[in-house]
């Protein structure tokens, strides 16, 4: 390019008005952003959010305090304490995971031989304090609950692959 | 009634009115320009902007005016406190004062004096001020380093607007902006001095720290320029000048090369809407630009700035006074003299 010619188009702002011309275009186009509280982007079954403890459908806990979660995770954020229960069967008395330790690597879903402990598909459990983050055994279970239907479908969606 | 506003008292009754009926719908445009600006930058993103508060997020600039004054403002301890909360008031009263001499419409003007374009050239020019003092009396590098980039730049933009304005003035012949609105009755100025037009949109660019020419803001270089120490109603008020500038160097664009609150033809669609209504649609044109420029281009860099300022405007601007002239001489279409 000459310098005469670039001079020109310099003068001419061409290449000025090219740009706004393809902004202008991008103005009319339909917006690619969902309108993210209302509108939420698809999960892959697969996707590991907040944790929960499941339960069996009878009700009872499925956890069995074999502490295999606890000897993998590799942040360390899960603190399990055990002891036979009154009927003899072995709970866990303490179930607490550390969500600001946490990675979400999803090892504590694998290493789990009931399907006890999974990540679910929730990802918005912001909070105001470190400590709402201390998840205990309740918190947990009570996530469980809320769950449930969504995560048993999600398992179900994944098993085959499995 | 009639005599009531006859007396002196009156009159400054009078004249409070009228700058209340001209500084309210100024302030609720500033802050619907920043919604605008928002939504124009989002939309050109492929985003949405504010959408949640309100209606389409219409009360968006109403929850940031709360938001702004419920906070603190702080004054640095090595600042120069009484500069320091002057500069923000400064910037803000010259972005309003200057709103005095626009023509809204056929005798629509608060003060309809014979040197209105020398006064706004005036004002705009005294705006650095405030950005110089900012930036001096925070005692930060920062806020002065970009008060020493934005007084640079200011300074090398208004020679060029000088001219442009000499230009429009050889054609018009007056100095009063009515009469300047009324020259271009039939044919815009924007029309024969286009090349004049283009010229004085990017200088007025320049001269309100617009992107692509917000180098003494510059968020990745020098934080936020003269405003980093600024917060609260005194960050606020450097906000709303800011925007009070751009409505300013619109209405200035407008008055001078888009034939003012002149419908675009002198024909019966066109004549229904009044005067001021095309005024504003003609001003928010120009914004729209405004935003569209900040939307499409990267920022200059400095030395690009002031190259474009001084060796490619000044010349261009010089030389097309003189070619105006030359013209206005040789047809003798003079003002004046026809």
């Amino acid at each position: 390019m000459g310098v005469m010619d670039r001079t020109m188009r310099g003068f001419f702002l061409s290449e000025l008005v090219s740009g706004m011309a393809l902004t202008l275009r991008y103005f009319f186009k339909p917006k690619v952003t969902i309108n993210y509280p209302y509108e939420k982007g698809p999960i892959s079954p697969r996707f590991k959010g907040e944790h929960a403890l499941r339960r069996y459908p009878n009700g009872e806990e499925r956890c069995i305090a074999c502490k295999l979660c606890e000897a993998v995770c590799p942040a360390q954020a899960i603190t399990i304490e055990a002891e036979p229960r009154d009927d003899g069967s072995r709970r866990t008395t303490r179930y607490d995971i550390d969500m600001t330790k946490c990675i979400y690597c999803g090892l504590c879903e694998e290493a789990c031989p009931v399907d006890a402990i999974v990540e679910g598909p929730n990802f918005e459990f912001s909070t105001e304090t470190r400590e709402e983050l201390l998840y205990n055994k309740d918190r947990l279970l009570a996530n469980g609950d809320r769950w449930e239907a969504e995560i048993a479908s999600r398992l179900a969606a994944d098993a085959p692959y499995r | 009634m009639q005599s009531f506003f006859a007396t002196p008292f009156g009159t400054l009754v009078f004249t409070v009115g009228a700058i209340l009926v001209i500084m309210v719908p100024v302030l609720i445009g500033v802050a619907y320009l920043t919604y605008a600006e928002r939504k124009v930058l989002a939309a050109m993103q492929l985003r949405r902007g504010p959408n949640i508060v309100g209606p389409f997020g219409l009360f968006q600039p109403f929850a940031d005016a709360i938001k702004l004054m419920m906070k603190e403002t702080i004054v640095p301890t090595g600042s120069n406190r009484v500069l320091f909360l002057m500069a923000p008031m400064l910037t803000f009263a010259l972005a309003l004062i200057a709103w005095a001499v626009i023509p809204f419409g056929e005798g629509l003007v608060l003060a309809d004096i014979n040197v209105g374009v020398l006064y706004l050239f005036a004002i705009s020019s005294l705006g650095v001020y405030g950005i110089i003092i900012a930036g001096w009396a925070s005692n930060s590098k920062y806020a002065f380093l970009g008060a020493l980039r934005s007084a640079a730049q200011m300074v090398s933009y208004e020679v060029s607007i000088g001219f442009v304005i000499i230009t429009v003035l050889l054609c018009v012949g007056s100095l009063n902006l009515s009469e300047v609105v009324m020259a271009q009755q039939g044919l815009w100025f924007a029309i024969p001095l286009f090349p004049m037009f283009v010229v004085f949109f990017i200088s007025a660019l320049a001269e309100t720290n617009r992107a692509p020419f917000d180098l003494p803001e510059g968020e990745s270089e020098i934080v936020a320029g003269f405003f980093v120490e600024y917060s609260s109603m005194s960050f606020a008020l450097f906000f709303l000048g800011e925007y009070a500038n751009m409505i300013l160097m619109s209405a200035m664009t407008t008055i001078l090369f888009l034939g003012g609150w002149l419908p675009p033809f002198d024909i019966a669609p066109f004549t229904w809407l009044p005067g001021p209504i095309w005024f504003v649609l003609k001003i928010c044109l120009c914004l729209f630009v405004f935003l569209w420029v900040r939307a499409t281009f990267p920022r200059y860099r400095y030395d690009q700035l002031m190259r474009l300022g001084w060796k490619v405007f000044l010349p261009f601007s010089l030389l097309w006074v003189v070619l105006t002239a030359a013209v206005l001489m040789a047809f003798g279409w003079l003002p004046g003299q026809a």
